[in-house]
């Protein structure tokens, strides 16, 4: 018999450790806070960065969920989507109007790409060729939002007004926290999806055991598609979040650091766990932004290194991250 | 009428391996057949040719509907519940999204489908939001027929639910088959080493050696046959 079974971890030392690492990093952001309020704003620009980075993280972590793959599409994907996004203002839509319409193209644009390009080299059953496939849909999407919009940065209009809210003698930027608010809305309106609904349900099943998902009469191959719609759609939000960031901007390769740090997220939440991906792009994005401002001798250019050097620490030291559940395996 | 299933030569292959060498059977409505059988002598792979998990030959038609190319999940809209070995659970999610998942391919209210379930497994009533993982052996193969029985299922196929499990809840087991199929009319088709429980629980029986059907007839004349009885059930 070779049953698989995953069982609540274990509360060893180990058990322990990521829990107070968690608190003890909330502690020292909040007492930095309190102390200096550049601390405060830098804390809370990087969450608004964090923000993005876990709304693409927990996008990867919803396809790695499904198919134990790492979809290197998911930032070009969601820089198209801005694009379209962009398109659609410059024609005179509203902002929410766009930003609507936008997901809803994103979703169906994500299940086409699943269909066209992901489940042909799927049903071959291997990992790589699904993985090649993925960083074809990078290059050509990529080369399509050079074609068809140029390779000149565009301006994106902002959801949030320009302005900053005043507490306590700390300015915040409304920019900042609307990103922070609408990454975290996203994802939240996602998980309730997965935990509250029928299909949510079916897709988590079809995820942890499609042989016994297909046997109960859910189509898997169905939920797979789904899965690449509400990654893309979320990876649109990220996108439109980004674009409005003035570090990052509206240019063909403006998901490409971005996609970095998603991935620097899911790595440190264990890849499997959403949670984990949703604190992992917090703390990554708050503890860089702090590292940068305060660090002298770390440059713009070194946060990015900084993100891999995170990445393959968490790979060496615990490769289950911070969230991941150790698999027991019964034979 | 047409039977409920009727199996007309079907072969199955795994790769190059083949593993059914034309096996013919039938289960009528309202029936509990048995296959029985060494080893490797295909038993697994009947159930898995007509649920449509592996890739099957020869004809095998449900209530006078031929199946094709029909995938499992066609299968159980069809009205086919499969519980494989090693139960099929989701170990993940809680005892009430297995039982809700049974009846994923059906809309509207689940209320009468969980009374009539739990009707045959009280305990699980206050086990809904337990993890199915951490359910016992037994326990999570209980499950798995009460996520099936969620499926209101024409025919319920039984792989090995003895396997691994204390005789007591062996024999609590035949007994819920027993009274599904008395109380409902489910016809089922069980797949089990145990002769002895399942010749008692079912009305006919096939024996299958090296993928064929050697034997087959009313259990009692079976369970009867000295010959038969020592050389391929082995009690």
């Amino acid at each position: 018999m070779l049953a698989v079974a995953a069982i609540r971890r274990p509360r060893t030392v180990s058990g322990w450790i990521v829990p107070l690492l968690l608190v003890a990093c909330c502690i020292f952001l909040l007492i930095g806070s309190l102390q200096s309020s550049l601390f405060a704003q830098q804390t809370v620009s990087g969450l608004a960065n964090g923000g993005i980075y876990a709304s693409l993280g927990v996008a990867l972590v919803l396809i790695y969920r499904a198919t134990q793959v790492i979809n290197f599409a998911q930032g070009a994907l969601a820089t198209f989507t801005t694009y379209i996004a962009w398109q659609l203002m410059s024609w005179g839509l509203g902002y929410w109007g766009a930003f609507v319409l936008t997901l809803a193209i994103a979703f169906v644009f994500g299940i086409a790409v699943e269909l066209v390009a992901i489940r042909p080299v799927e049903r071959r059953g291997n990992v790589l060729t699904v993985v090649i496939a993925s960083i074809g849909v990078l290059i050509l999407l990529e080369g399509a939002v050079g074609w068809i919009w140029g390779s000149e940065v565009k301006f994106m209009p902002s959801a949030f007004p320009a302005r900053a809210i005043h507490v306590g003698g700390v300015a915040f930027s409304l920019q900042d926290l609307g990103t922070i608010g609408i990454s975290i809305a996203a994802v939240v309106v996602l998980w309730a999806l997965f935990r509250f609904t029928k299909v949510g349900l079916a897709m988590r099943a079809s995820a942890l055991r499609p042989e016994a998902a297909r046997l109960v009469g859910v189509r898997v191959s169905w939920m797979l598609s789904l899965g690449w719609g509400l990654a893309a759609a979320l990876g649109a939000v990220a996108g439109l979040m980004a674009a409005a960031s003035p570090s990052v901007l509206l240019q063909p390769s403006m998901m490409d650091g971005v996609l970095i740090y998603a991935f620097a997220a899911a790595v440190l939440g264990g890849l499997e766990s959403a949670a984990g991906a949703v604190v992992g792009g917090l703390a990554i994005g708050a503890l860089l932004n702090l590292l940068g401002s305060y660090v002298s001798w770390v440059t713009p250019q070194l946060l990015l290194p900084a993100a891999f050097v995170l990445m393959l620490v968490v790979l060496l030291v615990k490769p289950s991250g911070l969230f991941g559940r150790t698999h027991v395996r019964r034979v | 009428m047409p039977p409920l299933l009727a199996l007309r030569d079907v072969d199955a292959r795994y790769g190059p391996l083949r593993a059914l060498h034309g096996v013919t059977l039938t289960v009528d409505e309202g029936e509990i057949v048995a296959l029985l059988g060494a080893n490797g002598a295909g038993k697994t792979t009947t159930l898995r040719a007509v649920s449509g998990t592996v890739k099957r030959g020869g004809t095998i038609e449900l209530s006078g509907r031929i199946l094709r190319r029909e995938g499992p999940e066609a299968v159980a809209r069809l009205g086919v519940a499969h519980v494989p070995e090693g139960r099929g659970t989701f170990a993940e999610l809680t005892v009430w999204e297995n039982l809700r998942l049974g009846a994923f391919t059906r809309r509207g209210s689940l209320d009468g489908d969980v009374k009539r379930v739990l009707g045959f497994f009280p305990w699980l009533d206050g086990r809904r939001a337990q993890q199915a993982g951490t359910l016992s052996g037994g326990e999570q193969q209980m499950l798995a027929l009460a996520r099936a029985m969620m499926q209101r299922p024409r025919l319920l196929m039984v792989d090995e639910p003895s396997l691994g499990l204390a005789p007591l809840v062996v024999s609590e087991i035949f007994r819920i088959l027993k009274e599904l199929n008395e109380r409902e009319g489910t016809a089922v088709l069980l797949v089990e080493q145990n002769a002895r429980h399942s010749l008692a629980a079912a009305h006919r029986a096939y024996v299958l050696e090296v993928g064929r059907v050697a034997f087959d007839g009313a259990t009692d004349a079976l369970a009867r046959n000295e010959a038969i009885r020592r050389s391929y059930l082995g009690y």
